[in-house]
C-alpha cells in the first residue's frame, strides 16, 4: 500500500474539523486550549450551524480564538463576553452563541457579568477553561488558584491568610435557577475529550432548544504558567486539579441524553 | 396625518422616539435622574410591538458591553445613564469606538465628582468630548436643549453613528431630562429586517452565512498595524469635524456680546439675552449642538464682531477651553458658571456680562 493510497477519503478515518483553519496556533505545547477549539469546531459544523454561530471571546490566553475558528466572533473586554453574548442572542434569537473565558476572566474580573447572564437563563453556553493561573500575562495568581498553589504574585504558595480561598464558580453555577446544564469535564485523555465533547453539544442543543444557560468547564492544564512539562502536567492536574474540581455533571434538567 | 403634540419629560421623550423609529434593543441599569428611561421602555412594553429588546442590566458595566455585543451584530442599540454610571461605561465605550460600532449612550448629566449630587450639572462636557475612557477616540457628541430635542437626536444620533460607525452620544443633564414640554414625537417606521441589517452592515457579526467570517474586536498586537488603525480613526473623525459640526445662532448679527452655552444654559441664556437686550445689551446666543464636533469655525467667525464673550456652563470651565481655542485670544473670553447642582437665575448671566466683560473694558 503506498502512501496516496492510506490518504484517499475512503481510507479518512480522521480529519482537521473543517470550521478549524490553518492559521498556526500561538498556544503553547501541551495547552487544552487548542483541543477545547476543537471540540468547538466539531459540535458547530456537526449541528449545521456553521453559519449561525457566534463566538464571543474573552481577555486572556484565547483572545485569538477568532483567528482559529472560521465563524463569526467577537472579542470582549475582559470578563464582559456574557454580557456581549446576552445582547447577542436575544437579538438575534436563532443564532448559535457562546462565550470562551477563562478563569481569571470569568471567575474574577467577569464575576458580576457571568453571574448574571447564568441567573438569566440566557439562552447561551459560556466555555469555562479553568487551568487555575493567568496564562497570558504570564503565569499570576487566579481565582481558581489551588491553595500552596505556586504563582508569580503568590511565589510562596497560596495561602488564604493572604489571599483568599479558590472559587468554585461551576458550583455557584449549578445552585442558579437560570441554568439548565452545568458540567465539569477534561481533556486531557481521549476517553475525557469525547466525553467533554458530548457536554460541549449537549449545552449548544440546549441553548438551541431555548432551556436557559450552561456551563461547561474544562479543568484545564497550563504547562508554561505551572512551569512543567505537558506529560507532568496532565499529571500535576488529575493529582491536585481534579481531587478539589471533580469531574461530572453538576446539573442537569435538561432530559437531552 | 395633522401632528400629534403630547407633553412629556425630555427622559420619556428619549424612550418614545428609541422605540418609533425602531431601535432594536435598550440596555440600561435604574440611576437618578435618568430612570424614566428605562422606566418608559419597560411601561411602553416594545417588545410586543415592535420586537425591541429591553433589559435591565446588572451594571452600567454590562449595560454598555451587552450595547458593545449588540451593535457588533449590527443592531440599533443604546443605554443611558447619569454621570457616575457613565464613568462605569468608559471600558466599554473605548472597545466600541476601537471596533468602529455604530450606537447611542445618553448621559442625563448630575453634579460630581464622586456620588455628587442628583442635581443637574454638565460637569461631564470633558468626558464626553475629550476621551474619557482608554486611547485616541471621539465620541459624536450632541447637546439638546429642549425636549423636542431629546425626542429627535435619537434618531440623529444613530445616524450620524451608522454613517461613521462610530458611538454617538446625547449629552444632557437632569433639567432637560427631567423637564416637562410639548413634544412632537418622530413618525413610526419599522425595525430593520435581518436580511436589511446584513446588507447595511456587511461587517457585523452575525453568523457567517454566503461571506466569510466577520471578527468585532479591537485587539491589534503589531504595532505598525495598529498604527495604521489610528491613523484610519483620526482621518475619521478629522471628516467627521469637516462635515458634522452643528450650531444655533439667535440674535448675532448685530450682538457687541457674545453667550456661548449649550443644552439647559443655552435656554437660560435665552432669556438672560432678551432682559439683557431690554436693558439696551446687545447679547446674541450662540448654542453648539454637536459639542464634538465642536463648532469651531462657527465661534471664531462670530469672535470678529464682539467685544467680549462669555461661557455659561453648569460647570466650573470645560468647554471654555473649546472656545478659548477657536478665538485665539482675539477678544476676552470669560466664563460664568454654577456648580453642585445650582441653576443659574437668567440675571446672574446679565451680571456676569457686564462684570466680567463690559465694566472690564
Amino acid at each position: 500500500m503506498t502512501k496516496e493510497d492510506i490518504m484517499k477519503p475512503e481510507n479518512l478515518v480522521y480529519q482537521k474539523p473543517r470550521l478549524l483553519n490553518d492559521n498556526p496556533m500561538h498556544y503553547c505545547p501541551g495547552c487544552s486550549h487548542g483541543v477545547v477549539h476543537k471540540l468547538i469546531a466539531e459540535v458547530i459544523d456537526e449541528m449545521g450551524m456553521a453559519e449561525k454561530a457566534v463566538g464571543v471571546s474573552p481577555v486572556g490566553c484565547a483572545v485569538f480564538m477568532y483567528n482559529y475558528l472560521d465563524i463569526d466572533c467577537q472579542e470582549a473586554a475582559h470578563g464582559r463576553a456574557p454580557a456581549l453574548a446576552t445582547a447577542v442572542k436575544r437579538l438575534w434569537p436563532d443564532r448559535l452563541v457562546f462565550t470562551y473565558q477563562g478563569d481569571g476572566d470569568l471567575a474574577c474580573i467577569g464575576t458580576a457579568e457571568t453571574i448574571h447572564a447564568l441567573n438569566r437563563g440566557e439562552n447561551i453556553t459560556i466555555i469555562f477553561i479553568n487551568n487555575a493561573i493567568y496564562g497570558m500575562t504570564g503565569g499570576q495568581m487566579a481565582p481558581t488558584t489551588l491553595l500552596g498553589m505556586k504563582t508569580s504574585t503568590c511565589p510562596y504558595g497560596r495561602i488564604p491568610e493572604v489571599h483568599g480561598y479558590p472559587l468554585k464558580m461551576t458550583e455557584i453555577a449549578a445552585t442558579l435557577q437560570g441554568t439548565c446544564y452545568v458540567t465539569r469535564q477534561s481533556v486531557q485523555s481521549v476517553a475525557a475529550i469525547r466525553k467533554a465533547k458530548k457536554a460541549i453539544r449537549k449545552a449548544f442543543e440546549c441553548s438551541m432548544q431555548k432551556k436557559g444557560s450552561s456551563l461547561v468547564e474544562i479543568v484545564s492544564t497550563c504547562s508554561s504558567g505551572w512551569k512543567m512539562t505537558p506529560e507532568k502536567a496532565n499529571k500535576w492536574m488529575e493529582e491536585n486539579m481534579f481531587p478539589f474540581y471533580p469531574l461530572g455533571d453538576l446539573k442537569d434538567t435538561t432530559e437531552i441524553k | 396625518m395633522t401632528e400629534e403634540v403630547v407633553l412629556m419629560k425630555g427622559n420619556e421623550a428619549i424612550a418614545h422616539a428609541a422605540v418609533r423609529i425602531g431601535v432594536d434593543g435598550y440596555f440600561g441599569y435604574p440611576i437618578t435622574p435618568q430612570s424614566e428611561v428605562l422606566e418608559t421602555l419597560a411601561e411602553l412594553k416594545p417588545w410586543e410591538t415592535t420586537g425591541m429588546v429591553v433589559l435591565q442590566a446588572e451594571s452600567e458595566v454590562a449595560a454598555i458591553n451587552m450595547v458593545y455585543g449588540g451593535a457588533g451584530s449590527g443592531k440599533m442599540v443604546m443605554t443611558s445613564s447619569s454621570s457616575p454610571g457613565v464613568s462605569l461605561k468608559q471600558e466599554g465605550i473605548s472597545y466600541i469606538a476601537g471596533a468602529e460600532l455604530p450606537c447611542l449612550v445618553v448621559n442625563v448629566m448630575r453634579g460630581g465628582p464622586g456620588l455628587g449630587t442628583i442635581q443637574p450639572s454638565q460637569a461631564d462636557y470633558f468626558q464626553a468630548t475629550k476621551g474619557g475612557g482608554h486611547g485616541d477616540y471621539r465620541l459624536i457628541v450632541l447637546a439638546p436643549a429642549s425636549v423636542q430635542e431629546m425626542a429627535d437626536f435619537v434618531d440623529l444620533a444613530f445616524k450620524l453613528a451608522f454613517k461613521y460607525r462610530n458611538p454617538a452620544m446625547i449629552l444632557t443633564d437632569g433639567v432637560i431630562g427631567q423637564m416637562m414640554e410639548k413634544v412632537v414625537l418622530p413618525a413610526p417606521r419599522p425595525r430593520r429586517t435581518e436580511e436589511e441589517v446584513t446588507a447595511q452592515c456587511p461587517w457585523a457579526a452575525t453568523g457567517c452565512k454566503g461571506r466569510k467570517p466577520n471578527i468585532i474586536t479591537s485587539l491589534e498586537l503589531d504595532p505598525s498595524v495598529m498604527e495604521q488603525r489610528n491613523l484610519h480613526l483620526q482621518a475619521k473623525y478629522a471628516e467627521i469635524e469637516e462635515k458634522e459640526a452643528r450650531y444655533e445662532e439667535i440674535n448675532c448679527e448685530d450682538a457687541e456680546y457674545l453667550i456661548v452655552a449649550f443644552g439647559s444654559c443655552a435656554r437660560i441664556a435665552q432669556k438672560s439675552m432678551e432682559h439683557a437686550r431690554e436693558m439696551g445689551i446687545k447679547v446674541g446666543l450662540l448654542r453648539p449642538v454637536t459639542l464634538w464636533p465642536f463648532p469651531t469655525k462657527a465661534v471664531k467667525e462670530r469672535a470678529k464682531q464682539v467685544k467680549g464673550i462669555l461661557v455659561v456652563e453648569l460647570n466650573s470651565g470645560q468647554m471654555i477651553e473649546d472656545v478659548q481655542l477657536a478665538v485665539e485670544c482675539k477678544v476676552p473670553v470669560e466664563h460664568f458658571g454654577r456648580l453642585g447642582g445650582i441653576v443659574p437665575d437668567p440675571d446672574e448671566v446679565i451680571e456676569a456680562i457686564r462684570k466680567q466683560l463690559i465694566n472690564k473694558q
